[in-house]
């Protein structure tokens, strides 16, 4: 009786058992401008009921106890006649697709964050006060991105910019292979901060079919790990004032030293064509 | 490289009839037409003419014929013309060949096997004319039972209902981006849409901003690999949010729209710069499996405030009905399957000729699987690929369809001649190219009222078969084989279609 397990089998991946927002408005406490979630068991609807309720209620700095493994924390929050825009801080680790789709807001993550970080990000800050897995700022079209330590496989992908928005990413750490895989536009740094004396990163396929945007890199990396679509260059001033200011922000949410950081060599990585796949047809 | 090709098509002037107004020479983007001054003569080189008929149309004096070339090789059943032809081009280039629009190769129309039922004497058929009768589709989850409360008067679902978007006819046009097609071509499809109540689909090229107040509710908006032109007003502007996996015409490859022709409309509604190619990469990269297309469907739920149906497209492939399956598992309230015909503006032809199944069984296949699981409510299926009439139309939906895709009949509404040139951006009628000079050809209030009149005369046809059937709505229809019986069909051609063969 294949049919009627499968029948009664199917259950609603993630909102079965949700309860409404009455239900769970004791977990929230607002306080002027101010509010505190109580996150503890909830899924990623309800907190995301709650964040999207305490920020219609006029709360500008949101914070989320409790977070363990609840997806798209800040997703819900385009809200076009809502005036200002939300700090939302986690503790301690929020699930996969964190800030999706982030409509300009600000979310600082005390821990680790998991896989899809800013993906396809519109705009807004995200700081994760740790590591990230894999995919973050995928499609990323603005605002910006810092990550304390590495991250995972395909970092950057397709991240794109167009007219004045340009996302910015930034790495203390290495990442993974297919990093700046597709990248289309956009600043990416990858700082290598803890890489051992001598220590190579560890991605390879960097920038493959990088079409658009630039990577910096400070710490070591071989040619066999750089996609052909990409030409290692030295910094020129413009580049520098660049590294400058993002390399700064980075510092001070971390508290660290910029100007040591960038006392070390970088290198760009920029593509060698707009148009990677322009004479693969016949017509 | 002096090129072995023969041409594709004759050009024959009738000297008598020519006027010599050059009307040709202006509508052909190929140079085909030529007026010499000095000997005050219209030349035609026919090698770069495809056909389009352009030409035929608009000259005054009916002077012009362009038909296939005579000229052939020795006629071959195995090493064809075409065959011959794509190996010289090849052997010319090293390219991968590109063609557009759909699968033009001799497979089985299963449509052109199926035969409709209608009422004899058993039965009273009806007559729309004069009768109620109703298309009007609901798009989206559907809930596993429906609570009332009555309260006096009042009667008030209890039921959580999940967001469905009517529309007034099971006709719906398919993804065509903003990129591929022209503005006046998009916008053309937006109003028709919008008057005559159905949806559109931006395919993957972005919703232009400044229509997105005036045609977002009819608006199907697609997150596909690129992610071009998302952002969270993109998604909240639409009436549907669909996730592209894959296309019919290409299936299980991604979309390349070539750098020259991202000008800077198109640029800033696809949110890239000008001038760079707009690669969609063949998966989309957060999706590697069934737990990631739900992570993905939730994301957009979550970013649209669980306010919009969210739709999985896919190319009808092997093992179509499992995975159907697992999309209605993972929590998509459209699956939308494009068959082996489906067009597209650009692809390999190897691949749009080669891959992929005929969305008739693969629609047969997946509507029976999702009901022998008990999940068929759950969603809404949409067919696309080669829908050319009516009677596809009400077939589909015999078959199992909530509503069909157009897209290939659209574009014929607005004057496409399926010369499959698209890829080239020159196409005459105005509708596959972003050249200002060939884009104003297409006047969007008269394309729109070609779609409106397209629209009205299937919707009237749909009508007067259900009734002819004594069915007076099409939910009545919708999956009911009983009303279809196959002609020239094997058996497990009619096993899969779950239709009898006629005369039984």
């Amino acid at each position: 009786m294949a049919v009627s397990c499968a029948r009664y089998g199917l259950r609603e991946m993630f909102l079965g058992g949700v309860r409404s927002l009455d239900e769970l408005r004791s977990r929230l406490s607002i306080d002027g401008q101010g509010a505190e979630i109580d996150a503890r068991d909830l899924v990623h609807k309800e907190i995301n009921d709650l964040i999207r309720e305490a920020a219609l209620s006029g709360a500008r700095k949101i914070t989320l106890l409790n977070v363990c493994g609840q997806r798209y924390i800040g997703t819900r929050l385009f809200l076009p006649h809502q005036d200002g825009k939300i700090e939302i801080h986690v503790y301690s680790t929020p699930g996969n697709d964190l800030g999706a789709f982030l409509a300009g807001h600000r979310i600082v993550v005390h821990g680790n964050a998991q896989d899809g970080v800013g993906n396809t990000m519109d705009d807004g800050e995200i700081v994760v006060h740790g590591r990230a897995g894999d995919i973050v700022a995928m499609a990323m079209r603005g605002g910006k991105i810092f990550i304390r330590d590495s991250v995972g496989y395909r970092a950057a992908i397709h991240m794109k910019e167009y007219t004045g928005k340009v996302p910015v990413l930034v790495i203390g750490g290495t990442a993974q292979d297919f990093f700046g895989e597709y990248m289309a536009g956009g600043i990416v740094i990858l700082l290598g901060l803890n890489l051992k004396p001598g220590e190579r990163h560890h991605a390879h396929y960097v920038g493959t079919g990088m079409h658009g945007g630039v990577i910096y890199l400070r710490g070591e990396v071989a040619p066999h790990q750089l996609g052909k679509e990409v030409g290692v260059l030295e910094l020129d001033e413009n580049d520098r004032q660049v590294l400058h200011q993002y390399v700064g922000e980075f510092a001070r949410h971390f508290n660290l030293n910029a100007e040591s950081i960038l006392d070390d060599r970088f290198v760009k990585l920029k593509p060698v064509s707009k148009r990677p796949y322009g004479r693969i047809y016949a017509y | 490289m002096f090129s072995h090709l023969l041409p594709e098509f004759l050009v024959e002037r009738r000297s008598d009839r020519c006027i010599k107004c050059r009307v040709c020479e202006r509508q052909c983007p190929n140079g085909v037409h030529h007026y010499d001054t000095e000997l005050d003569l219209m030349f035609s080189d026919e090698s770069p003419c495809v056909g389009c008929q352009r030409c035929v149309v608009f000259c005054p004096t009916n002077a012009l014929s362009v038909y296939p070339h005579p000229t052939t090789y020795r006629p071959n059943a195995s090493w064809t013309r075409e065959k011959l032809q794509d190996l010289k081009k090849q052997a010319e280039t090293g390219g991968v060949i590109l063609t557009g629009s759909g699968n033009d190769k001799p497979y089985r129309i299963y449509w052109d096997h199926l035969v409709l039922n209608a009422s004899q004497v058993t039965n009273p058929s009806i007559d729309p004319l004069r009768e109620p009768m109703e298309l009007r589709t609901y798009l989206g989850r559907k809930p596993d039972t429906l609570e009332v409360e009555v309260c006096g008067d009042k009667v008030s679902i209890t039921s959580r209902l999940s967001p469905n978007v009517p529309v007034e006819t099971p006709i719906l046009f398919s993804a065509m981006s903003y990129g591929a097609i022209s503005y006046q071509a998009f916008v053309s499809l937006a109003m028709a849409a919008k008057e005559f109540g159905t949806l559109f689909n931006t395919g993957e090229g972005g919703l232009p901003r400044e229509m997105r107040e005036k045609f977002g509710q009819n608006a199907i908006v697609q997150c596909a690999s690129g992610r071009f032109g998302v952002d969270p007003e993109y998604l909240n502007s639409a009436a549907v949010v669909e996730i592209k996996i894959g296309q019919g015409a290409k299936p299980g490859i991604g979309g390349h729209l070539p750098g020259e022709k991202v000008a800077a409309n198109i640029a800033l509604t696809r949110m890239i710069p000008e001038g760079t190619d707009a690669l969609s990469p063949a998966p989309q990269h957060d999706i590697y499996s069934i737990e990631d297309l739900s992570m993905l469907i939730y994301a957009l739920k979550e970013a649209t405030n669980y306010e919009k149906p969210v739709s999985v497209k896919i190319a009808a492939v092997h093992n179509v009905a499992a995975i159907a399956s697992g999309i209605v598992r993972a929590g998509a309230d459209i699956v939308a399957i494009d068959g082996l015909r489906g067009g597209t503006g650009a692809a390999p032809k190897a691949i749009r000729d080669n891959v992929g199944i005929p969305i008739e069984l693969a629609l047969a296949a997946v509507d029976r699987r999702l009901r022998e699981e008990g999940i068929r409510h759950k969603c809404s299926i949409i067919a696309a690929s080669g829908v050319r009439c009516s009677a596809d139309v009400i077939k589909a939906i015999a078959l199992g369809a909530d509503a069909v895709y157009i897209g290939s009949a659209a574009l014929v509404a607005m004057g496409c001649t399926l010369c499959q040139k698209c890829y080239t951006g020159k196409c005459a009628w105005g509708i596959c190219t972003q050249d200002p000079y060939l884009t104003r050809r297409l006047n969007p209030e008269i394309a729109s009222q070609r779609l409106v009149n397209l629209l009205r005369g299937w919707s009237h046809e749909i009508k007067e078969m259900l009734g002819g059937m004594g069915i007076n709505a099409i939910e009545s229809l919708r999956g009911n084989r009983e009303h279809l019986r196959g002609v020239g069909l094997e058996g497990w051609e009619l096993d899969v279609l779950g239709v009898k063969g006629a005369g039984e």
